[in-house]
């Protein structure tokens, strides 16, 4: 069902877990779908992330594109963090089946969550990002 | 993968078919070719099979040999039943009762008879997923024709009073239909001391082969054929008879029959250590289904703050076969349609389990999956963020009792 790249972030999730006095936090999904994704970013004065964890409720689709996508936007810059679409995250992954796209969805909702707590908290404006969607569920099902 | 590392805990979906039916269906698939309407011996060789096996399946429900047509499995006894069953008494009226935990072979035959002009009420379960008769009763109106309720339910193994609910349609003259896929083998079942009038079963369930299952049909019920043709089946299911499939059958309902109490005993015996080393060794966790009334092979639990799917397959990287009711182990949006109606929340739902032993099973085997179960729990729990906030303090996760 699954490619083997899926498989690996799934069964070795990379970046997992938790970051104290993160610089921001975003929280998406919800637990009637079956997936709920936390996104922990730690970002410098230069606004490069640092560091990015997260922690998932979910499938293994929703595993291993949470795992990726803290991956890609690991030591990039926000603006180029902005970037990092669903489209991305699946390729990286080598593809999901048709009924998993959804999960790429959350894992870049998770990290536009995570950044707009960021700009929320320092009371900036980042260009080009909208306030989340807490439940992107409607629109990801429907693909 | 190798097999003999497996340990096979998904009986409910389907059984190793047993030697002895594999055994039983050799002949039929080599030199004993010959077509059962033939009228030469070769033909006649097949002939006989066949009566025997409805003889054997005849007697195992204490029923006719008359009163048994072979389907192609469940699914098809199923369809044949409610689709011919309410056709048969539309003259009647036009209103059907199931219950909301039916498989999809009832339910979504039920849903198509709505789109033909019948009604249906699905009747609700209690939170342990038994029916509740006063409501069913009360559903039973003057233009009622039909009523469906499983025998055991296949996700949760509840079992279900059926010789109630038989009793309510046979005083009322309604048609009463029981899907018994997930029983028919494993527990004894009187279609008169039941007072079932139709009643499916497959053979893929008891060890025999896929393909191959059948209805019983009460005599002097009224219904119309389901696949028209040739004159098989008293006419009523056209097509050449699967003769391999069914000479296996028998081969299974005989074993299956022979010491069904014994089996079940040894079952009943993995199922309780099973549930109780859970219980045990793995806090936040649900038995869902009811402790007593329930199938002898099935274990169905709920574990707090993670998914199913997850948990199936690392349980499968560990050799363990398993089913899970999350949605997204089938591509549906929601959990499944037993979880809910038994009022489990949505978050709790997607985390169930659900372990179907068989007779090959051995209580090492519990063990291993009990250790199996508890390290791929711990390792979801740590990645969970509902976990995380449970240990936090700040979010309220329902409380598994």
């Amino acid at each position: 069902m699954y490619s083997e790249k899926v498989m690996d972030h799934f069964t070795n999730p990379r970046n997992m877990g938790e970051i104290e006095n993160p610089s921001g936090v975003g929280t998406v999904g919800n637990a009637k779908c079956g997936d709920i994704m936390r996104i922990y970013l730690d970002i410098d004065e230069n606004q490069v992330i640092r560091e990015c964890r997260f922690k998932t409720f979910g499938c293994g689709a929703a595993v291993a594109t949470s795992s990726m996508a803290t991956e890609l936007v690991k030591g990039k810059t926000i603006e180029e963090a902005l970037e990092v679409t669903n489209q991305a995250v699946m390729e990286a992954l080598g593809g999901l089946p048709a009924v998993k796209v959804h999960c790429s969805l959350l894992a870049e909702e998770a990290v536009h969550a995570a950044l707009w707590d960021y700009a929320q908290k320092n009371n900036i404006e980042i260009p080009g990002l909208k306030k989340p969607k807490n439940d992107i569920h409607e629109e990801g099902h429907s693909i | 993968m190798d097999k003999k590392e497996m340990i096979y805990l998904d009986n409910a979906a389907t059984t190793r078919t047993l030697p002895q039916a594999v055994q039983a269906m050799l002949p039929w698939l080599s030199d004993n070719y010959g077509n059962a309407s033939s009228i030469y011996r070769l033909g006649e060789e097949s002939r006989k099979v066949i009566s025997q096996a409805r003889r054997q399946i005849a007697d195992s429900l204490h029923g006719e040999p008359s009163e048994i047509y072979f389907t192609s499995g469940g699914t098809e006894a199923d369809n044949w039943a409610l689709i011919a069953g309410a056709e048969a008494c539309a003259f009647k009226g036009k209103h059907i009762i199931t219950s909301k935990i039916e498989h999809h072979g009832v339910l979504h035959t039920c849903e198509y008879l709505e789109k033909r002009g019948f009604q249906v009420t699905y009747v609700g379960v209690d939170g342990n997923g038994i029916v509740n008769l006063q409501e069913l009763e009360a559903a039973i109106r003057p233009d009622t024709i039909l009523i469906s309720v499983m025998f055991a339910n296949n996700e949760i193994g509840t079992l279900q009073p059926i010789g109630e609910i038989g009793k309510l349609a046979r005083e009322r003259g309604i048609l009463f239909h029981t899907d018994a896929v997930q029983a028919y083998g494993h527990l004894p079942i009187d279609v008169e001391a039941l007072s079932i009038d139709l009643l499916s079963a497959s053979g893929h369930k008891l060890g025999g082969p896929k393909g191959i299952g059948f209805l019983y049909v009460k005599k002097g019920t009224k219904l119309g054929a389901f696949l028209h043709g040739g004159a098989q089946e008293q006419g009523k299911r056209a097509g050449t008879e699967n003769v391999p499939a069914i000479a296996g059958l028998g081969a299974a309902v005989a074993h299956a029959f022979s010491d069904m109490e014994g089996q079940a005993g040894k079952v009943e015996g993995l199922r309780d250590y099973l549930i109780e080393k859970i219980e045990k060794e793995i806090p936040y966790c649900r038995l869902n289904g009811h402790r007593e009334k329930r199938l002898p092979n099935n274990v169905n639990f709920s574990f707090q703050f993670i998914e199913g799917e997850s948990l199936l397959i690392m349980l499968d990287m560990k050799g363990i076969c398993a089913s899970s009711g999350s949605a997204c182990t089938s591509g549906a949006l929601d959990p499944s349609h037993v979880l809910l109606a038994i009022g489990l929340p949505h978050e709790i739902a997607h985390g169930s389990l659900r372990l179907t032993l068989g007779v090959d099973n051995t209580k090492e085997e519990m063990d291993r999956t009990v250790q199996a179960i508890k390290e791929i729990v711990e390792k979801l729990r740590r990645m969970s963020p509902l976990y995380e906030d449970f240990v936090k303090g700040q979010g309220s996760p329902k409380a598994a009792s």
